[in-house]
Order: C-alpha cells, then sequence, then structure tokens
C-alpha cells in the first residue's frame, strides 16, 4: 500500500517536470483569454514548454510566479518558436517572480510594448556558457518605458540584459554572469543603468549604436554604481555577431554612443579594457546607413575605481591580441581605460580640438590610466598622455521610467 | 412592495438585462460546419455560391502542406483594384484556407487529410484569424485558440515516405505574420499574386482570375489585364527572370515580418519585393540580433557566395532558435533554396 502511494507520488511528479504538452495549451490558452487589468498566475513547480508562450495585444496584465526558481518554465524540449515567452503591442505589462530556462533563442523577449517591468526574473541555460545558447536573456525591444529590477541573466551567447532601440529605461539591481555580454544598453535613448552586477562576462556592460536600424540613435545613458567584475569569459558568441568582436576582460565598452556617463563604479579584475571608447569605425565593418553616426562623443568617465591583478591580458583573437602585445612590447601595463582616438573631423574647433560638449572626459577615477590608439592614423602616435581628456561634462538628467 | 418582490423583480430585470447582452456579444461558431462555406460534405470542399476558390502565383511554403483557398465577399459587395499592396477587401469578407496533405503527392486520387482551416474575418474593428482543427473522421472541423502540434506522414512526389510534425498556430502566432504596425491583415491576396490561371468548376478551360472576379463583380477599377502586374510562379522558369523569382519567393515568405512596418523591423532587413536600397535587402548587412542564427557568417547575403549568406544559413536550419521563417516550417524547402543559391551565386 505505502509503496503503491510512493509510486504513484513519484508519478506525479515526474509528470510535473516531464514534458506536458497538455501545459502548452493550458498556459497559452490563458495567455490569449487574459482580460486586460488581469493578473496570471502560474503555479510553482517546473513546467516544460514545446513551444513559445506569447502574449499580445494586451493592458495592464501581471505575470506573476511564485518566485524565481520556484516558478520555472523550461524551454530545453521546445520545437516551435524563436523565444521563451514573448510579448508584443501591449501596455502596462510586468513579468515577475519567475525563470525561463533554456529557450532555443531569446528568453524573453517584448516588442512594442508601452511600459514594460521585468522584476525578479530570471533567465538561464543551465548547460554553462556555449554559443548553442540563446542570444539574448531579457529582450526588450522598440519599447517605451522600460524597468528591469532585481533579474538575473546567466548564460547567453549575445547579451544577458539586452535593451535595444528603446527609450526611458532604468536597469537596476540586477546580475548577469557567463553571457558574452553581460548588460547591454543599444540605440536607446535615456537610460539608467545602477545598482547592478555584471561578472564573469566576457565584457561587463556594453553601450552601442549600431547602423541600418529603425531607432537610429541612442544617448543620455548613465551607467553608475554597478560592480563590474571579473568579465575575462572566453568570447563564445557566434562569429558575425557585433559582441563577437568584444575582447575577453571587457568591464565595460562604449562605441558609436552620443552621451554617456560612467561613475562611481566599481571595474575591478576585468583584465583587458577596463573601460573602452571607441567607434565604428574601429570594427572595420562597412557602413552604407548615410545617416549613421559611427563616432563616440560627448563621453564622460569618472569616479570610477579600477583595479587589476598584474600581467597580461585575458586570452584574446584576432585584432585585439595583436593590439595588446605591441601596448605590452612598449614595456607598459595594459591601461585600464581604452580610446581608439577617432572622432568626428567635422566637429573640431579652431584648436583642432573636438568641441567642448563633445568631447571625451576621463577624471577622478582611482588608478586611472587610459591608452589613445590612434587608430585613425594607423597606430602610430598611440599615447598615454591623460592630459587631453582632464574636462568635465555637464551631468546628465536622470532617466524616470513611468511603469506598474 | 415587499421584499420578495423586490427581488423578484430585480431577478427579473437581471435575466433580460443578460439576455440583451448575450444578444449583443458576437458567438463565434464552435465548428467550421457552422458558417455553410461549403456544400455537402464539407471534407470534400465544394465552396457554396458566393463563396470562390483562388489561388496565389507564388504562395507561402507551409511544410508542403498543400491549401485550398477560398474567398467570400459581402453580397453585392466588390474590392477596387490596387496593384501596389494586398488587396483592400470590403468589411464582411472571409478568407478561408484549407491546409492538407495529399497522402500521396504523385496521386491525389489516393486521399488526404485535411489538418486545419484557417479563417480571416474583416469584421468593423478590423481583421480576426481563427482557425479550425479537423477531426480524425474528417467531417468538421473545430474552433482552437491555443494551436497544436500534429504528426502527419505522406509520400512526397519522389515516392519516399515522409513523417514530420505540423505546427497548427494559436491566435497569436496568426498575428505574429499577418500583422503591419500592430494591426492585423491578409498578406497573400495582391494583384500581382492573383494574375494567374484557374480552372473553375464548370468550365471547360483554365481561366485568369482577375477577369474572373472583373467578370463576377467582384473587382472594379481594373485596368487591361496587360496593364497588371504579374507574380511570376517562383519554381517556373518561363514565368519570369531568376531575381523576379527569388524576390517574389522572398516576399511572400518572408517580407510579412521583413518590411518597415511588420515585426522585423528591429533587424532591419526588407525582404519586400520593392525594397531598392541592398543593404536593407541584406547584401553585405551585419546582422543585429541574430545570435547563434548568423551561422558564423558576417553578412545576411554575400554576393556570389550563397555559403557565406546568412540568409540561406537560417533557411536552411529547423532549429528554432536559428531558423526562417520563425514559425511553420520544420522542415527544409530544398527546392526554393536551390533558387535563393543560385540567385546570390549570380549576383555581382
Amino acid at each position: 500500500m505505502k509503496l503503491t502511494l510512493l509510486i504513484l507520488t513519484a508519478m506525479l511528479f515526474a509528470s510535473k517536470v516531464m514534458a506536458q504538452p497538455g501545459i502548452q495549451k493550458r498556459y497559452q490558452t490563458k495567455f490569449i483569454m487574459a482580460e486586460d487589468g488581469s493578473t496570471i498566475e502560474l503555479d510553482a513547480g517546473t513546467f516544460s514548454f514545446t513551444g513559445s508562450l506569447s502574449l499580445q495585444d494586451k493592458k495592464r496584465i501581471v505575470i506573476s510566479g511564485k518566485g524565481i526558481d520556484k516558478t520555472v518554465l523550461s524551454f530545453k524540449g521546445q520545437t516551435d518558436g524563436a523565444e521563451g515567452l514573448r510579448v508584443s503591442n501591449g501596455e502596462s505589462i510586468v513579468i515577475e517572480n519567475l525563470t525561463v530556462q533554456d529557450s532555443k533563442g531569446d528568453g524573453i523577449k517584448t516588442m512594442n510594448v508601452k511600459g514594460i517591468t521585468f522584476r525578479n526574473v530570471k533567465v538561464e541555460w543551465t548547460e554553462g556558457p556555449k554559443p548553442e545558447n540563446g542570444g539574448y536573456g531579457l529582450y526588450p525591444v522598440q519599447c517605451e518605458n522600460v524597468l528591469i529590477d532585481g533579474c538575473t541573466a546567466i548564460g547567453a551567447s549575445d547579451a544577458g540584459i539586452y535593451v535595444g532601440q528603446s527609450r526611458g529605461i532604468v536597469v537596476k539591481n540586477s546580475k548577469a554572469y557567463h553571457n558574452v555580454a553581460g548588460i547591454e544598453i543599444e540605440n536607446s535613448l535615456h537610460a539608467d543603468v545602477f545598482d547592478n552586477e555584471a561578472y564573469e562576462n566576457t565584457g561587463g556592460i556594453l553601450v552601442f549604436d549600431l547602423p541600418d536600424l529603425v531607432q537610429k540613435r541612442g544617448g543620455n545613458v548613465r551607467v553608475f554604481n554597478n560592480y563590474i567584475h571579473d568579465n575575462n569569459l572566453r568570447n563564445f558568441a557566434p562569429e558575425g555577431n557585433i559582441v563577437a568582436s568584444v575582447a575577453d576582460g571587457t568591464g565595460m565598452l562604449i562605441m558609436a554612443a552620443t552621451g554617456v556617463e560612467v561613475f562611481n563604479n566599481r571595474f575591478i579584475r576585468n583584465q583587458s579594457v577596463g573601460t573602452g571608447i571607441i567607434s565604428y569605425l574601429f570594427t572595420g565593418l562597412p557602413i552604407k546607413d548615410k545617416s549613421y553616426y559611427p563616432f563616440s562623443t560627448a563621453i564622460s568617465v569618472h569616479d570610477n575605481v579600477y583595479e587589476r591583478d598584474p600581467g597580461p591580458a585575458a586570452i584574446l583573437r584576432g585584432s585585439w591580441d595583436g593590439l595588446f602585445k605591441t601596448i605590452r612590447q612598449t614595456g607598459q601595463q595594459i591601461p585600464h581605460i581604452l580610446l581608439d582616438g577617432i572622432s568626428d573631423s567635422a566637429k573640431l574647433d579652431k584648436d583642432g580640438k573636438l568641441q567642448s560638449d563633445l568631447r571625451i572626459c576621463i577624471q577622478n577615477n582611482k588608478d586611472q590610466s587610459l591608452i589613445n590608439l590612434d587608430a585613425g592614423g594607423g597606430f602610430k602616435n598611440m599615447s598615454y598622455d591623460q592630459k587631453p581628456f582632464d574636462c568635465q561634462l555637464v551631468p546628465l538628467k536622470a532617466s524616470t521610467v513611468n511603469v506598474r | 412592495m415587499s421584499v420578495k418582490k423586490i427581488f423578484l423583480l430585480g431577478a427579473l430585470l437581471l435575466t433580460f438585462w443578460l439576455t440583451l447582452a448575450s444578444w449583443q456579444t458576437k458567438v463565434v461558431p464552435e465548428k467550421l460546419s457552422d458558417y455553410g462555406f461549403f456544400i455537402g460534405d464539407i471534407s470534400r470542399q465544394h465552396p457554396a455560391p458566393g463563396v470562390v476558390p483562388y489561388t496565389l502565383n507564388t504562395p507561402l511554403f507551409s511544410d508542403y502542406a498543400e491549401k485550398l483557398r477560398f474567398i467570400k465577399l459581402p453580397s453585392r459587395k466588390s474590392v477596387i483594384y490596387n496593384d501596389t499592396a494586398v488587396l483592400n477587401f470590403p468589411v464582411g469578407t472571409t478568407l478561408i484556407k484549407t491546409f492538407y496533405y495529399p497522402n500521396d503527392f504523385r496521386n491525389q486520387s489516393k486521399g488526404r487529410r485535411l489538418l486545419e482551416t484557417r479563417l480571416l474575418t474583416h469584421e468593423s474593428e478590423g481583421w480576426k484569424a481563427l482557425v479550425y482543427v479537423w477531426n480524425t473522421e474528417q467531417d468538421d472541423a473545430l474552433l482552437e485558440v491555443a494551436g497544436e502540434n500534429k504528426a502527419v506522414q505522406y509520400v512526397d512526389d519522389q515516392g519516399n515516405t515522409r513523417q514530420q510534425n505540423y505546427l497548427i498556430p494559436n491566435l497569436n502566432q496568426c498575428s505574429g505574420c499577418h500583422n503591419r504596425k500592430e494591426v492585423m491583415v491578409p498578406i497573400g491576396p495582391s494583384v500581382r499574386q492573383l494574375n494567374g490561371n484557374f480552372i473553375y468548376k464548370g468550365s471547360p478551360a483554365s481561366e485568369n482570375q482577375l477577369l474572373y472576379w472583373q467578370r463576377t463583380g467582384m473587382l472594379t477599377g481594373m485596368p487591361a489585364l496587360a496593364d497588371c502586374p504579374k507574380a511570376p510562379v517562383w519554381n517556373k522558369p518561363e514565368t519570369g527572370s531568376l531575381n523576379d523569382r527569388a524576390r517574389t519567393w522572398l516576399d511572400i515568405n518572408c517580407a510579412h515580418c521583413h518590411n518597415p512596418d511588420g515585426p522585423a523591423m528591429t533587424s532591419g532587413l526588407n525582404l519586400s519585393y520593392s525594397e531598392k536600397n541592398p543593404t536593407a535587402l541584406g547584401i553585405l548587412k551585419s546582422p543585429v540580433a541574430a545570435g547563434r542564427g548568423s551561422g558564423g557568417r558576417a553578412f545576411d547575403i554575400v554576393p556570389g557566395k550563397p555559403e557565406q549568406s546568412i540568409l540561406i544559413y537560417r533557411l536552411h536550419s529547423t532549429d528554432p532558435g536559428a531558423m526562417m521563417p520563425e514559425l511553420g516550417r520544420k522542415v527544409v524547402h530544398t527546392e526554393s533554396l536551390d533558387l535563393l543559391k543560385a540567385w546570390i551565386k549570380a549576383m555581382q
């Protein structure tokens, strides 16, 4: 009798974590039938899905689990759909207290949502960092008012937390590790990224503007009070993706962005590039988008802490390797801050300097050191001189988001 | 009035109000047969009067499933000719599409298995999609909002027995493709795609669909047939150049998402037939959010080099995290891949 009960219980438990086609239909129906203003409660347990779950054309919906690692949506056996959860064309949507695992593509993609909150959400690939993992963990794109709070992203083959082509963004209290990029803000306007921990990624935090996109230009991005450390993971992004060109050992990389303020962060043991500031031209990729602005301008890096173990850079591939070897051949330690030195010749004043409001200013960082690569001049006049960057920019305005 | 009477009156009013309310909410038929689109045994798909079958020159690939398409215009209404986009069908129109697999592609008389019938209905609030899944008895199809996966088996045109899964989309997946600026729209029936022949029941020879529509009053304002644009048939070289056939195939298979107002606009890749910017079309364009969909390749299209083009990689993949389209394909469409490879190969 006892044995029968035990077997029954075991069977019940097993059926709860194994492939459940009924679950797919039940949850998808819930998502389709949800009335505006309602809460979709997800039970505790691990649920396996064979296809994406999608929510569309809804307002004021809360998708609420019982907690990170308590409500687990597993997409390990996924055969349909390019993401785990997908939300599109919505208003005031909250996703909270749940874990999304092993989706074949992106973890949670939200597109064209006005007011999207991710709160206490974990997205992870459970078999460690590898190129077969999905691209993005949390992936709001073309959204307005984005709040990411108390989230964790692990193992993304592109960026763990990625905000693209959006405006009005706060990313805080979150963790990203074992991704190629921990946190990335791309072609996005008005973003505050603070109180996060980005560690053991290839690159901790990236701020990029890329060509050929619908939302052309990002800006007003503040990155502060973050703990960005030990980002020395070997880059495992599939070739062709822009993050595949991020050097192993990058704390933060700013590319082709305008209006970025980086302050009060701790950059610890990022063994190649503590903070890099480069233009898109540095990638060597072709630019055909005439309205694209490839330079990094109006960048301010101040009051951060830089620390690093002595010795060579993290193990690197391709052109980065050659570059760092060249630096080391000069007998120098690799500086914490790296600039490609490529600036917009159309924005120079009569003294040949960048207009004062567009300059790159690096000031008052603990253990500050830098190298200007003079990449535009064929690396001929590489310089460690900090004076040209000893300036201040007007602090950027805080970003506020209007979400539930 | 006693309390009891007030209560009774209240109950009566409530009943009355509920009845009224239920009249006002339109009830969606549970069964396909409820609509009366087909006469007799509905699995034979013989259209009722007013329901007109049609076909497209180059259709969307749906895992080798065959499709029967019908249109029902509201009585005495017509469509106004417009050759720049999908026709603007009047409110009250229903587009009906039944997906099936012949048991043997070499011999259609060996029977078929109907899988689903999709309806796109143009209501006053806009287009609405509904999916009806055929039962095992094949005598009716039942409304299904959450989609389904079905195992199918058939003998292909080479005589090989093939087994595969077939995805019946959920309602959100319908508008994942039928979507312009987040508004649901039909994809196929444009003048270009309808400009081809069809054998109508009861007539001995085939007739051009546009002429038929004009003759029966379904289409007004049509110019001379010779002035109507015509999409080639992707696998019939006599109907168009390599470039034209490849672009038409991409248009119907990809551009419903990959257009500046579609769900894939975030990628900056536009595969519409009308796109003229080579970068937007993918030529030497770096991917944006392809992830492992890049297949380790640098550009969407590398002229002359199909084996280095991401587009070919993603159309060849059946991994849900890498493949394109994201939905509705579980097997590789070898024949169209050959077309696209030849197209890229021929590019300078």
